[in-house]
């Protein structure tokens, strides 16, 4: 598969997966935080039942990119680490998989905050 | 165009308005979503042709969140989630975007109770739901391995 059709495919896919929430927001009352919340757990769901992987195979970016992926990192680093440290590992695997994500959010929005103020000034 | 025409026509626009929004906000999610997604794949290819295929994911993970809140932080991410909807709210970026600017918005309340606490709003029951979600599956996990 060449670098075109693979962007393509990303492309179609990340937008079908954000079609479909508008249409959740439009038509339902679900808030941004929970249609977030809903996607990172499906992520973890759909890694869980090895619907992921396959989905990612052929879509890459467009699977891994939306919150979904977040969700699947979480569920692959729990399954790597069951596999090396047994039980354990449901407790560790989650956190250090999506550690650098998390981490970086985090301190960005620190440093940020540090020279940046919000709406509440600039109205 | 005589003037019933006119409220006929009027009327027209007022009973198709909701509809319409409907079908341009779905657009704008769907070319938003698809635009970040494809400057993902993009990123990916890069990284991956330099790094092994975890890493280059991590890495497009990273770069994704660094540019949202970089954006948020100069108040033009907002200025385009207007507009986009899911678009921009569903990839990695909504989550970057909603840390930053829960942050960047409590610094008034000062920095420990105020960022310090509200930079959670959104990132708290994300990962609390998401590393939940991850528990129970390693248990499962780990089960099934012990039976099969």
């Amino acid at each position: 598969m060449n670098e075109i059709t693979s962007i393509l495919l990303s492309a179609l896919a990340g937008g079908v997966i954000c079609a479909a929430v508008q249409l959740l927001i439009d038509f339902t009352r679900l808030t941004p935080a929970r249609i977030l919340v809903c996607l990172v757990t499906l992520g973890v769901v759909l890694f869980a039942v090895g619907a992921y992987e396959p989905l990612y195979k052929i879509f890459g970016a467009g699977v891994s990119v939306p919150l979904l992926g977040f969700g699947a990192t979480i569920g692959r680093g729990v399954r790597e680490a069951v596999g090396e440290v047994g039980l354990l590992g449901a407790l560790t695997g989650g956190l250090t998989a999506s550690a650098a994500g998390i981490s970086l959010s985090l301190f960005l929005g620190l440093f940020f905050s540090l020279f940046f103020r919000g709406r509440a000034k600039r109205m | 165009m005589d003037i019933s025409g006119q409220s006929g026509k009027k009327r027209l626009i007022k009973a198709h308005t909701p509809k319409s929004r409907h079908i341009k906000n779905l657009s704008l999610a769907f070319i938003f979503g698809g635009i970040i997604c494809a400057l993902g794949e993009g990123l990916l290819l890069l990284f991956k042709s330099i790094f092994d295929e975890k890493t280059a994911l991590t890495l497009v993970s990273l770069s994704l969140i660094f540019l949202a809140s970089l954006l948020t932080a100069l108040g033009v991410f907002d200025r385009v989630a207007r507009h986009a909807g899911a678009g921009t709210l569903v990839p990695i970026t909504g989550f970057s975007n909603a840390v930053t600017s829960q942050a960047i918005d409590a610094k008034s309340e000062g920095f420990v109770l105020g960022v310090g606490a509200k930079i959670f709003t959104i990132a708290g029951p994300v990962i609390l739901f998401g590393i939940s979600a991850g528990i129970i599956y390693g248990v499962i996990y780990y089960l099934a391995g012990l039976l099969f």
